[in-house]
């Protein structure tokens, strides 16, 4: 069940877009987000569509994949898209009931459909060509101004890169748990809602303890490790640019300016 | 009584993850029988457990539990669970109640019994695996690691299952603690006519205890025998990555050694035996009266 | 002094209640004395709460005594100043693989403890090379961690000791969630890291199997040391170490047993090539009689 789940899991293939710093990648989500919510005509949508899907083909990672990833965000599509169908006041097209389908509606529906399954499809392909180590290596460097007010940018990078690491363990222990209290007589399918979230306790009992069992037994071996902070520590794989990188900021600087000028000049 | 009947399981059926677990696998397990299941790690076995009690569902063959098919409609895998009990590797890992008594209780409680009834198991099931009533109100997470091993079995014998399979029961415990546990199973099977399934990487313990081994291998179900038969095979067992008692070499290097021996011999005791005899033959046995009395 | 040395070691679990005051008291080493010389390999034996784990965690500053000195490579552990210095002298590897390895990728996780150390990235990527190598896992090194068995995840961790280039390694209780197979691949490392590279090895562990070929064996009981000796001396001791609720290997106990029933064989026997020379060779003697 949880093992469905595409959105975030690193799709190991070879291409340019994988290659790139994640840096790189981090600055060309952020422009993508804003790209997205600057474009109000179809011609933004057009130009921002050819970037994606341009990206998406350099990245080697199928359509197909990219568009399961947006199984788990559809309920938060369809219902921001019925929102802007129904209660967009204008000129009025079909009328049943209570519900009134309006020109401007459809229009802003359909423009927010797109917006945010191109955001989706986009944050995805971050984390599909981006390994969790190398995403967290680019927030740590991208934030590292923050230091200045005293936000404690590598603990949080080390944290999640900790967490990424120990999901697939504590995914694996949650079937197991779950499945020796169902030999047990454990039900955790049927019943009503509280009956459902009592038989929940046997269960996470259990897993809480196991994670902070586990927490703790890795803090230990950090330490064994000589682990202390971020204070004089080296890389085994510090970040560097290069031509691909410069290339892509090019790319990445004339993508939203071409958005601009198509909302500006049409 | 559990038959399988060409039962086969495929992860990820119908996509191009698909890989097979179990293959073709039929085996008969009989009403109170000491049976080892053996195999390196990945070899299936883990699996094929979780099919016994309905946890994983064959994707191909049949299960009957006493005759009826365990996939036929209406038919309860909760009472298929609470006759056919299954302890978990690490088994102390599931342990979740205030205090151990609670947590024992669960499974009972689970079947929809009495509160007397339910009481009286787990009072039993606690007394079969040596925790006395001193244990009852502490914490769980207070007991030591064999402690907890022993509770959480405790948890599964007092749904008073027929069948009980076991999943390394043993695993990272010292000798004396994997003694006391293999030694209160056998006693199980024993005094009571409990069908025990023991899965174990110990070979010298499964020749020590079980009247039935069988073996896994990619899937397959190799052999199915006496330990003695199957350790016979011990080259084939080493090309699996698995290996027979120590003792069993011992008796095959004596043979080659020119030391006449019977090299069928699977425990300790019984080489001893062997290689007594062998030397009382020669003439060491009025060495060995002599030093008998002599005591 | 040797490597590691303990003298008079004793450490105190304290169980307080909510008001700080304490409640329970419980002694897991009274007074521990042992000189490690460099070099060794030093076997630790011990049933479950013997007290050998906590044995293990002074050896890396993971605790502290609560009374007596701990000296690691000359270093006394209470010593702020030499903390990590005492870390990188002495490596721990620990019982439970998946929680000691911190990286999503195998050779990042090695590099983790010469990262720490702030080693400069040419030297790491040597070092995780050679590390990698040593304990035969360069094959895996873009491997998720998820992927490998228990033993090769131990293997893993041993190179992500063995990075930090210690003198010597701690191992607690490395292969008490492993298969046979697991067990066999993470000795044999070891035993090549002592032999080859010289490295001190302290392998704590309650299989007896895998002691046989140690250099000095300490066995606990009840937080002290009951028995110290070469595999010969301690093994030979079945009775004894029955009774500290510990085990030998099979061949070891059919000699015993055989002994007591006047088989005049050696009093201790490890190997089976041993005690198949011995028992043709008393055969021999009797048919010339």
């Amino acid at each position: 069940m949880m093992r469905d789940i595409t959105l975030g899991q690193y799709y190991p293939v070879q291409s340019p877009v994988h290659k790139l710093d994640p840096r790189t990648k981090l600055f060309g989500t952020l422009v993508l987000i804003v790209a997205l919510f600057v474009a109000d005509n179809v011609y933004c949508y057009g130009a921002a569509a050819l970037f994606l899907f341009g990206i998406i083909a350099a990245s080697k990672v199928p359509v197909g994949h990219i568009v399961k990833g947006l199984k788990p965000v559809l309920f938060l599509l369809v219902f921001s898209a019925a929102f802007n169908l129904f209660l967009t006041p204008g000129e009025e097209l079909v009328h049943f009931w209570i519900f009134t389908i309006t020109k401007e509606g459809l229009v802003r529906a359909g423009m927010m459909a797109v917006r945010l399954t191109f955001l989706v499809m986009g944050t995805s392909l971050l984390t599909f060509t981006t390994t969790p180590n190398q995403l967290t290596d680019g927030l740590e460097r991208s934030l590292r101004f923050l230091n200045v007010v005293h936000v404690p940018v590598h603990e949080i990078a080390m944290i999640m890169s900790i967490a990424l690491r120990f999901i697939p363990i504590l995914v694996e222990e949650t079937d197991k748990i779950m499945k020796a209290q169902m030999a047990r007589g454990a039900d955790f399918e049927t019943g009503g809602l509280i009956k459902k979230a009592k038989a929940m306790i046997p269960l996470l009992v259990p897993l809480f303890i196991s994670a902070f069992r586990r927490a703790s037994d890795l803090a230990l071996a950090m330490e064994a490790r000589c682990y202390h902070g971020g204070e004089g520590r080296t890389k085994m794989k510090p970040l560097k640019y290069r031509t691909a990188d410069r290339l892509a900021y090019l790319i990445l600087l004339a993508f939203p300016t071409g958005v601009v000028l198509l909302r500006v000049l049409l | 009584m559990i038959t399988l009947r060409q039962v086969e399981y495929k992860y990820q059926e119908g996509t191009p993850m698909e890989t097979e677990a179990l293959h073709k696998v039929s085996l008969e397990i009989r009403d109170g029988e000491f049976i080892g299941l053996i195999g390196h790690t990945g070899s299936g076995k883990s699996t094929l457990i979780q099919h016994l009690n309905g946890l994983v569902r064959a994707t191909g063959g049949d299960i009957l539990y006493n005759g009826e098919s365990i996939y036929r409609e209406g038919f309860s895998m909760k009472e298929l669970r609470s006759r056919v009990g299954l302890v978990f590797q690490y088994p102390e890992h599931q342990l979740f109640e205030v205090d151990v008594f609670t947590d024992v209780c669960f499974g009972p409680k689970n079947q929809g019994l009495s509160k007397e009834e339910i009481e009286k198991r787990a009072r039993e099931a606690l007394s079969l695996v040596g925790i006395g009533e001193n244990y009852y109100k502490k914490s769980p997470f207070e007991l030591s690691g064999g402690e907890k091993r022993r509770v959480a079995i405790a948890g599964v014998l007092a749904m008073e299952p027929e069948v009980l399979i076991l999943d390394e029961p043993t695993a990272g415990l010292d000798p004396r603690g994997r003694d006391e546990i293999l030694g209160q199973l056998a006693r199980l099977h024993r005094e009571r006519g409990m069908t025990v399934i023991l899965v174990s990487h110990s070979m010298e313990d499964v020749a020590k205890y079980v009247d039935r081994i069988m073996v896994m291998n990619h899937g397959c179900l190799v052999f199915d025998d006496t330990p003695r038969v199957v350790f016979g095979h011990y080259k084939e067992l080493e090309e699996m990555g698995l290996a027979a008692p120590q003792v069993t070499y011992i008796a095959h290097a004596l043979a080659e050694a020119g030391f006449p021996v019977r090299t069928d011999v699977i425990t300790v005791e019984e080489a001893e035996e062997a290689i007594l005899c062998t030397l009382n033959m020669d003439g060491v046995g009025r060495m060995e009266k002599a030093d008998g009395e002599g005591r | 002094m040797g490597i590691i040395k303990a003298k008079n070691l004793i450490y105190n679990y304290i169980k307080r209640d909510e008001e700080e005051k304490v409640e329970e008291v419980n002694e897991a080493v009274k007074d521990v004395s042992l000189d490690i010389e460099a070099g060794q390999f030093v076997a630790v034996l011990g049933h479950n709460g013997s007290g050998k784990s906590t044995l293990a965690k002074h050896m890396n500053a993971l605790l502290l005594p609560s009374e007596g000195t701990v000296w690691i490579g000359g270093m006394d552990t209470k010593d702020d100043d030499s903390l990590l210095e005492v870390r990188r002298t002495a490596g721990m590897v620990f019982q439970n693989p998946d929680n000691q390895i911190i990286a999503s990728v195998v050779e990042e996780d090695v590099g983790f403890g010469p990262e720490n150390m702030g080693v400069p990235t040419d030297e790491i990527w040597r070092r995780v090379d050679e590390c990698l190598k040593a304990v035969g896992m360069t094959a895996y090194r873009r491997s998720s961690p998820d992927r490998l068995s228990g033993g090769q995840k131990q293997r893993v961790a041993i190179a992500g000791v063995m990075a930090m280039e210690p003198k010597c390694i701690v191992l607690d209780e490395p292969t008490a969630m492993l298969d046979p197979n697991g067990r066999r691949e993470v000795i044999r490392t070891v035993r090549e890291l002592n032999k080859k590279k010289g490295i001190t090895v302290i392998l704590i562990t309650h299989y007896m199997e895998e002691v046989i070929h140690a250099d000095r064996i300490y066995v606990m009981d009840e937080g002290e040391i009951a028995m110290e000796g070469t595999p010969e001396e301690i093994f030979g001791r079945v009775d004894e170490l029955k009774a500290l609720r510990l085990d030998v290997p099979q061949v070891t106990e059919l000699a015993h047993g055989l002994r007591k029933k006047g088989v005049p064989l050696s009093p201790c026997i490890l190997d089976v090539e041993e005690l198949v020379g011995e028992l043709v060779g008393i055969r021999k003697q009797r048919t010339a009689q």
